[in-house]
């Protein structure tokens, strides 16, 4: 691998960031103008919702068995036991459940957007596809990200029930809680501001998912092994996106709501 | 498939009058991070005419290919293509422009994951052309590159010569004013690659299209200049060099570039007659 000099390296960065701002800026505007690939955004559709749910489940149900365990035992050192349902609801609406899902999507979909657009970038297929009279920003870039965000934010609703279930299941069935009382304590916890909040971080995951797996796709170079290094770009860069941004939304929900 | 297409933006581009040129490139300039890659590159295409791009490799021919239908912008200089400044285009406008131009890309760039139907009709399917038509037209374009019992098979499929051809038949399925084809003979092995030059020919013969055929290999560039598609007999036969044109295409001329920079322009014999050392090295 070559040394850059910082002066160059700079100007990639900058120019990286540039390229990534034009392309989302077109995918965005090309929502609200014609033509609409339909048939494209139903079955990027499927293949991220439909397709990502058994994951989306099994991560949710999980989590939330495991953060039952855990809080128990703190918990019970205040005396404050019965408190695991307020805490497994919290935590998995307003945090877990829209940062996991955005994750887990990121690693099953940013790189299956990444390899497929790669694929095709160091085939010619993008360029056939330009030369052919169909812009593949609309085409290919729109219906992924129009897709991945009406997906996400189902999805995190799936992971939030799945995680406050699997909290349940193992807060009655294996610490012995009364379950009615676990559900109350869930129920009355959580606060429109809270709800809220754990809805609006997936529209920005799914957002980071798509523009990130597709802006690393469509500059793919160097063949095969290109292809696989924008996907692992794609993975890294688009994880730690959605971390980043779960901070500041959080900061601003908390401006907004108060807590 | 889209529900509604730009059409309107397609129509209101004039079709050249038979004086402009259908290919201009002024003093084009184009370098990849500090490379120069083209330089100073200056030359018309007339309508009708084909154009042969000849050169070593990494002379920067499939570049000049990808400039003039816009896939690259190039760092100074101006390139009009059908009489417009294709610097100056909107974006909407650039793809209308492309919907008149086939290209036919080095490994073909058929889509994977669409069948040889789908593929030929893929710009049909983009301007809504209704099924039934589309279909006709698909298999009319098959039939041309002599693959219609191909329809339903995949481009994993097929060897390299059919992708080839499969790619000619979406090229010129929309009828284009103008075609590029980038090495369509590179790595088929001579007797597919004659098939390929023959199936060139016959676009050129028989519709007449402006085309720039990029290629390494002389004698592709010379059988195309020294022969003609005869309909009546279905195949290719030499032009007669007791005839009018001395054997020679009148319509076919030469470019042949060396590092970035054009070192011939002109006709077949002026290219055949030139005194330039490197081109005559270059033709042994």
């Amino acid at each position: 691998m070559s040394i850059l000099s910082p002066d160059v390296f700079i100007k990639q960065q900058v120019a990286a960031v540039q390229e990534y701002s034009i392309l989302s800026g077109r995918a965005i505007a090309d929502i609200f103008t014609r033509p609409r690939y339909w048939a494209d955004i139903y079955t990027q559709m499927d293949s991220i919702g439909a397709g990502s749910m058994p994951i989306i489940i099994l991560s949710g149900f999980f989590t939330g068995c495991v953060l039952a365990l855990q809080s128990v035992t703190a918990l019970k050192e205040f005396g404050a036991v019965s408190m695991t349902g307020s805490l497994v609801a919290l935590s998995m609406v307003k945090e877990l459940g829209p940062v996991l899902t955005g994750l887990m999507v990121s690693g099953r979909n940013a790189a299956g957007m990444a390899s497929e657009l790669g694929s095709m970038k160091v085939t010619e297929q993008i360029d056939a596809m330009r030369a052919l009279g169909t812009d593949p920003v609309r085409k290919l870039v729109t219906p992924r990200l129009i897709a991945t965000i009406f997906m996400l934010f189902f999805l995190t609703i799936i992971a939030d029930t799945a995680g406050i279930a699997g909290g349940t299941l193992v807060a009655v069935n294996m610490l012995g809680l009364n379950a009615s009382s676990y559900l109350h304590s869930s129920y009355t916890s959580l606060v429109h501001g809270d709800v809220v909040q754990g809805l609006t971080k997936p529209i920005f995951s799914g957002f980071i998912i798509a523009t990130v797996g597709c802006f690393f796709g469509m500059r793919t170079t160097g063949g095969t092994q290109g292809v696989g290094r924008a996907t692992t770009q794609a993975v890294v860069v688009s994880s730690v996106f959605i971390i980043v941004v779960d901070f500041i939304v959080t900061r601003l929900m908390i401006g907004i709501f108060g807590s | 498939m889209p529900d509604d297409l730009p059409n309107s933006d397609v129509a209101t581009m004039e079709p050249t009058d038979g004086k402009t040129p259908v290919v201009q490139f002024d003093n084009v300039s184009i370098s990849f991070d500090v490379k120069p890659v083209l330089q100073g590159i200056s030359f018309a295409v007339e309508r009708g005419q084909t154009l042969i791009l000849l050169g070593p490799a990494g002379c920067g021919k499939s570049v000049l290919l990808k400039l003039a239908n816009g896939l690259l912008k190039p760092d100074s200089g101006t390139i009009c293509v059908f009489g417009e400044d294709i610097n100056k285009l909107r974006r909407r406008e650039m793809y209308a422009m492309r919907a008149r131009i086939g290209m036919v890309f080095q490994e073909s760039a058929l889509f994977d994951s669409l069948n040889v139907e789908d593929n030929v009709a893929y710009r049909l399917h983009e301007e809504q052309v209704p099924e039934e038509e589309a279909h006709k037209r698909v298999v009319e374009a098959l039939k041309f590159v002599e693959l219609e019992t191909a329809i339903d098979k995949f481009p994993s499929e097929l060897s390299g010569g059919m992708r080839r051809r499969v790619s000619i038949a979406r090229a010129i399925i929309s009828n284009p004013d103008l075609i590029l084809y980038d090495s369509p003979t590179g790595g088929l092995d001579p007797i597919t690659s004659t098939t390929i030059i023959e199936l060139v020919m016959k676009q050129r013969d028989v519709s007449h299209t402006t085309s720039l055929v990029v290629t390494h290999r002389l004698q592709d560039a010379f059988m195309l200049a020294t022969h003609r598609f005869d309909v009546s007999t279905g195949g290719m036969q030499p032009i007669a060099k007791d005839g009018p044109n001395h054997g020679i295409d009148p319509g076919m001329k030469f470019l042949v570039l060396n590092e970035g920079k054009i070192v011939f322009h002109g006709t077949t014999e002026e290219l055949v007659h030139s005194d330039d050392p490197w081109i005559k090295r270059y033709l042994e």
